[in-house]
């Protein structure tokens, strides 16, 4: 078969020299059509064509968390995937964490704790630890879980367990004590982690 | 970054006959090397073939008791998968210790393997690398070089095999799976990766358009505990300074089974064969812990910045060793 960029309904073979094709991504639960150069990343794709400017470009090399997104209920960088390798797949940003008027527990924790300060990295911030909460109900161990933690029990969300999940995220301002008892809060909030990803983590 | 096209593969065979009609093309895993290689521009492929949606996401029993561990396998999820946890530890802590959370949900099984080395002149296109490009030099070795091999390195290229996982699947004994143009073969991961030689472009064994398709674990050594531990600048999200990993084995005060592994120190995960002669049968005691590792070591050819390296590795091992061996005292 000669390499391709077929579009999202799979019909049609393009010339190898193609850098567009069209896909379906599902950003905070509306499904949309898009073409984009093969190119663009996620972060740059919410950014410039869906004026999500929440998750930001910060080092754009995966190294600072503040493109921190959800694809598929999992947390990821936003600025290393190609948009084009993402077809189908649904993406929560920090604009689909609220419900209405009403702010996800992770965000009214972060604003009792006055977790950020300049607040550029917190939509990152927000948007892992949604990740976190999740992973670490579904039994997710870390660097810091004990070996001897039952594998398939859900893990404790210490202060050691939370610095160490969240340390792909970075704050120049230095709020890190603030983020991490924001993040116990609402890990410790009923429907904390029931909400936080969107979608049940696959083990 | 240079445009490209894109394949999303359907089968491994569509996607290695697409490798095979377009040079320079590369398989597009979880990205998190590749993508980034590319926004640099040390890599500009003309194509990119997508194997993520492949059905190659699974971890399997194998019937002699080991497992297959699927090339598109995310590093969290194995890291969480209860088999690896309880029955290869060593191989979920050194995953665990690697990265960030965003970055190990992304990055796949084979990526981890397949990832390129992060010295800072290999990354850098304005500067020199044989490994970039052939025959431009290596700055490196006079260059910034603390984080960069201490063994196996040559003339032409000092850089480090980042990958933690690597270094556990060293010691595991595990092996991976090949799919190229020419059929299937089988290499075992201490065989994979190379060292640079006078042929630093080439990372590892495998060919042009070979898929890496499975990683195969023998079974568990019944009886031997394994860790891996490693030394990095800050307590998390960094790469290795220097690690280890360790399968032991001891019955009676006597080391039986014995497998060590160091990272961060060569082009590839170090076996430490010369090492493991020293362990085996030897009582389980610090004093042949020190003596195994020293006999590893003395192969070392530290640069100008990073002798540190060797000693670290050594206390490690030591360290990592005379916890296993005492099951009672440790942790």
């Amino acid at each position: 078969m000669e390499p391709t960029s077929p579009p999202a309904d799979g019909g049609g073979a393009a010339p190898a020299a193609e850098s567009r094709s069209e896909l379906v991504l599902h950003v905070n639960d509306v499904a949309y059509t898009v073409t984009v150069d093969h190119r663009t990343t996620v972060l740059d794709l919410l950014r410039e064509h869906f004026g999500l400017t929440g998750a930001k470009k910060g080092c754009d090399h995966g190294q600072c968390g503040a493109c921190t997104v959800l694809v598929d209920g999992r947390r990821a960088n936003s600025c290393l995937l190609l948009a084009v390798a993402q077809d189908g797949r649904r993406l929560t940003t920090v604009e689909g964490l609220a419900e209405g008027e009403r702010l996800h527990p992770l965000q009214e924790a972060f604003l009792d704790r006055d977790a950020f300060q300049c607040g550029y990295c917190t939509p990152g911030q927000l948007c892992s630890a949604a990740g976190v909460l999740a992973e670490a109900a579904d039994g997710f161990p870390s660097h810091v879980t004990p070996a001897t933690a039952d594998p398939t029990a859900p893990v404790a969300l210490t202060a050691d367990e939370i610095r160490e999940r969240m340390s792909g995220n970075l704050c120049r301002c230095g709020a890190y004590p603030r983020i991490v008892e924001a993040v116990a809060d609402a890990g410790a909030r009923p429907g904390g982690t029931a909400r936080s990803a969107g979608q049940e983590v696959a083990r | 970054m240079k445009p490209f096209g894109y394949l999303r593969a359907t089968s491994v065979e569509e996607a290695v006959r697409a490798a095979a009609g377009r040079p320079g093309a590369r398989f597009l895993g979880g990205g998190t090397n590749l993508v980034d290689l590319m926004k640099l521009g040390v890599e500009a492929p003309p194509l990119l073939i997508d194997v993520t949606r492949l059905p190659l996401a699974d971890i399997e029993e194998l019937p002699d008791g080991g497992l297959r561990i699927g090339a598109m396998v995310r590093n969290s999820d194995l890291a969480a998968a209860v088999a690896v946890r309880e029955r290869y530890p060593v191989l979920s802590q050194a995953l665990l210790a690697g990265a960030s959370g965003q970055l190990r949900n992304t990055a796949t099984t084979g990526g981890n393997l397949l990832q390129r080395t992060r010295c800072l002149y290999f990354q850098d296109t304005t500067k020199p690398c044989n490994k970039r490009s052939p025959g431009t030099g290596c700055p490196a070795r006079d260059g910034v070089h603390r984080d960069l091999a201490v063994l196996g390195h040559s003339a032409h290229c000092v850089a480090t095999q980042p990958s933690d996982l690597a270094v556990a699947l060293a010691a595991l004994d595990a092996e991976v799976q090949l799919h190229g143009p020419d059929g299937e073969r089988t290499v075992a991961v201490t065989d994979f990766h190379r060292l640079p030689g006078d042929r630093p472009e080439q990372d590892t064994v495998i060919r042009p358009g070979e898929l890496l398709t499975a990683v195969r674990l023998p079974p568990a050594a019944p009886g031997a505990r394994s860790r891996y531990r490693k030394a990095r600048d800050r307590a998390s999200f960094a790469f290795a300074l220097a690690s280890v990993a360790a399968v032991l084995e001891v019955r009676d005060g006597v080391v039986g089974r014995a497998a060590l592994a160091f990272g961060g120190l060569a082009h590839r995960p170090w076996r430490a064969r010369a090492a493991e002669e020293v362990l085996h049968g030897a009582p389980a005691t610090e004093d042949t812990f020190a003596r195994a590792a020293d006999a590893e070591l003395a192969a070392a050819r530290p640069l100008r910045d990073n002798a540190f390296k060797v000693e670290l590795a050594r206390n490690l091992a030591v360290s990592v060793l005379t916890g296993l061996a005492s099951p009672a005292a440790d942790r």
